[in-house]
């Protein structure tokens, strides 16, 4: 998969929604949600058109330019910033008097880039942390914002005020052409600055100091993402608000984080899953009338966390329980393999053909009780390696149960074998090792440890070694 | 225009006006900035912005449920939310490969999210809707029925809000001085830093719940830290930027409502202003961390590193 795949596919729905007027979307409330369904899926209403193609454009660059910040630990720089640019909407609001996509753009951008600065400079010149300039810019940013926007309503620009309103918590309906035109610039230009700028970035993101040595100039570079960055969250603003606008850097990313382990998978996966969560937004507030787009958006992006963080392949937390339960059953499954085949092998097992082992002589090798002896062999039987003898009280191993009894035993007793001869351990020490890693040795492992102790027969205590051809 | 008529007659004028809003001021501020300086000190401020957004859910349920915006139910729901959202932060960094601060992000955003849903759902026509998240409603105490002292009821409970933390931190100044700066040595000495932790949250949050109405959700994270960071430039001894930061609560709490009166803006981003405007004085001018002092010690510093 690279950009050329997808651009077309872009640009087709900016095309689908040329002709569109900017309505209000979801204004038919009336209808019931089954019918709004429906036209949200067949695209008719223009307005939805419009938004769809913007929340797909801006996902896509929130979720590209958040993978560098989440990498970076600096996930929360984008909270920053986000408050930041409050004061700047309300200058460009003011400048322009109007919702001037344009002077909005740049009053925001440029609050934004000066609330970074002011986070590094207070960094750089007191003793004062991260988190804390972080904490300083974000609210001191803000509340000259909402002062500023509470000033302009002042002057009788009330009427005018409701687009702006939308920037506190989003509203994609507010979202029109000129709003698109804006968006599609912005996140065409993101994406080629990533697609060129990948590798230095990469760098910098994982070794600043390394980055610093190769010749990179790793201010300049950070400047320009920081660039970036604002736009990125000015153009999502509208739609998103400025409350929640960092989260739709933050979680796509994240989720992406868990899910893959190279930095360009994860660049695909966080601008695919920022895609998903914007248009769950407006889906979700197209349903409902006069519910603000952002928080679904955000809520859209925390389940499909949520799922990744329970069901991811390898690091979901479901997914290592499912493991670490498994390999606990099949622990205590081979030990209770073991456990029966060394009583048949000190001859203590029934005469009769092949052996049954009595269960109360098992709970005692255990060291159970007879309740949970028997839990545990109806499992094995349910695996069919163990068979209980009729009427005896009695339990019998079945064919492939001998087989897979003597295949850990001869682990256990070549890994002894191992210690004492190539490792130099005591032999009255090695039995607990070896309790340990016969469960987890590969057939070709052993073999391997056989041949380097030239096939024995008895391992340190005495005990035959069960060979490999019988098995 | 003249100064007097700045600086003195509002307050001379309107004194029955501005009294509840100034005490709830400066309730607010001092309560936030007793506890900030802990947040700074810990370098956890941001998980007391992530609280503060937090509780809005557990706020929106209880007011959903009760239809009010005051009592028991409301600070049971925060602080269930606010511990919830500790508990989310500690589980999703410790148990998966995420940072710290992409956690925090990740909570406090989902968190506040449903907090919005559930408010601009039911709360569109009812006192609690986003302007109070935003702004809070510190102007309308005024307008309030007053109980004691010509004090509404919310700024009352503020008050003792504010009186409780100043005696829990001055109880346990030994505790959480050590597990500030050494949880090592706390736990040596039978503290439980994890306790002290969520106990810290739990205070957090009842401040923030408490404060709610009148600064909103957003604002709080700035009289959280604001007064802390500038104390911090000015002293290193904990007892000295306890007394600063309080300097700060009360100047920008005065400051603020001036400013709001002067400038037709809500009280709670006016202090918020007014706060920062201190800060920013404070980072120029202080003697020894000073910008000023910075650079006539050091006019150059790029250049000293080079030589």
């Amino acid at each position: 998969m690279n950009v050329r795949s997808i651009t077309p596919v872009l640009v087709l729905l900016l095309v689908c929604s040329v002709d569109a007027q900017a309505a209000r979307i979801g204004e038919l409330t009336e209808n019931d949600p089954w019918q709004q369904v429906r036209r949200f899926f067949t695209f008719a209403d223009p307005g939805l058109r419009i938004a769809l193609a913007g929340a797909l454009l801006f996902g896509a660059a929130c979720g590209l330019l958040g993978s560098f910040i989440v990498v970076r630990k600096m996930a929360l720089i984008g909270d920053a910033i986000s408050h930041a640019v409050l004061p700047g909407v309300a200058l460009g609001f003011l400048w322009s008097m109007d919702k001037d996509p344009l002077a909005i753009l740049a009053g925001a951008t440029a609050a934004g880039l000066i609330g970074s600065l002011v986070v590094e400079l207070i960094q750089r010149t007191t003793k004062i942390k991260q988190d804390a300039a972080l904490g300083i810019v974000l609210a001191s940013f803000f509340a000259v914002g909402l002062c500023m926007m509470r000033m302009i309503q002042n002057t009788g620009a009330a009427s005018r005020i409701t687009g702006l309103k939308s920037y506190l918590f989003g509203d994609v309906a507010v979202l029109n052409r000129q709003d698109l035109v804006a968006i599609f610039v912005v996140v065409i230009v993101t994406i080629f600055l990533v697609i060129l700028l990948y590798r230095p970035l990469l760098t910098i993101g994982f070794d600043r100091e390394f980055a610093r040595s190769t010749g990179l100039p790793v201010r300049w570079l950070d400047c320009l993402f920081q660039l970036f960055l604002a736009f990125c969250i000015v153009v999502a603003l509208q739609a998103v608000g400025v409350v929640l606008v960092s989260a739709l850097l933050i979680t796509p990313a994240a989720t992406a984080y868990l899910l893959v382990n190279r930095m360009h998978h994860m660049l695909w996966v966080a601008a695919v899953f920022g895609m998903v969560s914007a248009v769950i937004g407006v889906f979700c507030s197209f349903l409902g009338s006069n519910l603000p787009t952002g928080p679904f958006m955000v809520l859209g992006a925390s389940s499909l966390f949520l799922l990744a963080y329970l069901f991811a392949p390898r690091h979901g937390r479901v997914t290592r329980w499912m493991y670490y339960r498994a390999r606990r059953r099949n622990v205590s499954n081979e030990n209770m393999l073991k456990s029966i085949y060394r009583i048949i092998e000190k001859g203590m097992a029934g005469k009769d053909g092949r052996a049954g082992v009595s269960m109360d002589l098992l709970a005692g090798e255990r060291q159970v009780s007879t309740a949970e002896l028997f839990g545990d062999l109806r499992r094995l039987r349910s695996l069919g390696v163990v068979e209980f003898v009729d009427g005896k009280g009695q339990v019998a191993l079945t064919e492939s149960g001998f087989r897979q009894a003597r295949r850990v035993v001869r682990k256990h007793r070549l890994w002894e074998l191992y210690l004492t001869n190539e490792a130099d351990y005591a032999s009255n020490h090695v039995h607990d090792d070896a309790e340990k890693i016969e469960h987890f040795l590969s057939e070709e492992k052993v073999a391997e440890i056989e041949r380097q102790l030239d096939f024995p027969d008895v391992d340190p205590h005495g005990q035959p070694i069960p060979g490999r051809d019988r098995v | 225009m003249s100064l007097h008529r700045v600086f003195v007659e509002p307050w001379q004028s309107h004194a029955a006006h501005y009294w509840p809003i100034c005490a709830m001021a400066m309730f607010v501020t001092v309560a936030c900035a007793l506890l900030g300086n802990y947040l700074v000190l810990r370098r956890i401020s941001l998980v007391g912005d992530a609280i503060s957004h937090s509780v809005l859910p557990g706020i929106a349920i209880a007011f959903i449920m009760t239809g009010s915006r005051t009592g028991t139910p409301m600070f049971i729901g925060a602080l269930v939310a606010g511990v919830a959202a500790t508990v989310f932060i500690e589980l999703l960094h410790s148990r998966s490969r995420l940072k710290q601060d992409a956690a925090i992000g990740i909570t406090f955003s989902t968190l506040f999210a449903i907090g919005v849903i559930l408010i601009s759902i039911h709360g569109a026509h009812t006192d609690l809707d986003l302007d109070c998240v935003l702004f809070g409603k510190m102007d309308f105490l005024s307008l309030k029925e007053t109980v004691f002292w010509g004090l509404p009821g919310v700024t009352i409970t503020m008050g003792v809000i504010a009186f409780c933390v100043g005696v829990l931190v001055i109880l346990f100044y030994k505790e959480l001085l050590v597990s500030c700066f050494d949880s090592a040595l706390a736990a040596s000495m039978g503290i439980n830093p994890k306790l002290v932790h969520y106990l810290l949250m739990s205070v957090l949050s009842v401040v923030v719940v408490g404060a709610f109405t009148s600064v909103g959700a957003i604002l709080v994270i700035a009289m959280l830290i604001l007064p802390a960071a500038t104390s911090c430039l000015l002293s290193e001894r904990l007892w000295v930027m306890m007394l600063l930061s309080l300097l700060h609560a009360f100047l920008s709490s005065l400051a603020g409502v001036h400013l709001a009166v002067a400038l037709q803006v809500p009280t709670a981003p006016a202090c918020v202003v007014a706060g920062m405007a201190i800060f920013v004085i404070v980072w120029i001018t202080s003697p020894r961390q000073g910008l000023i002092s910075l650079w006539l010690r050091n006019p150059r510093p790029e250049a000293s590193v080079e030589a």
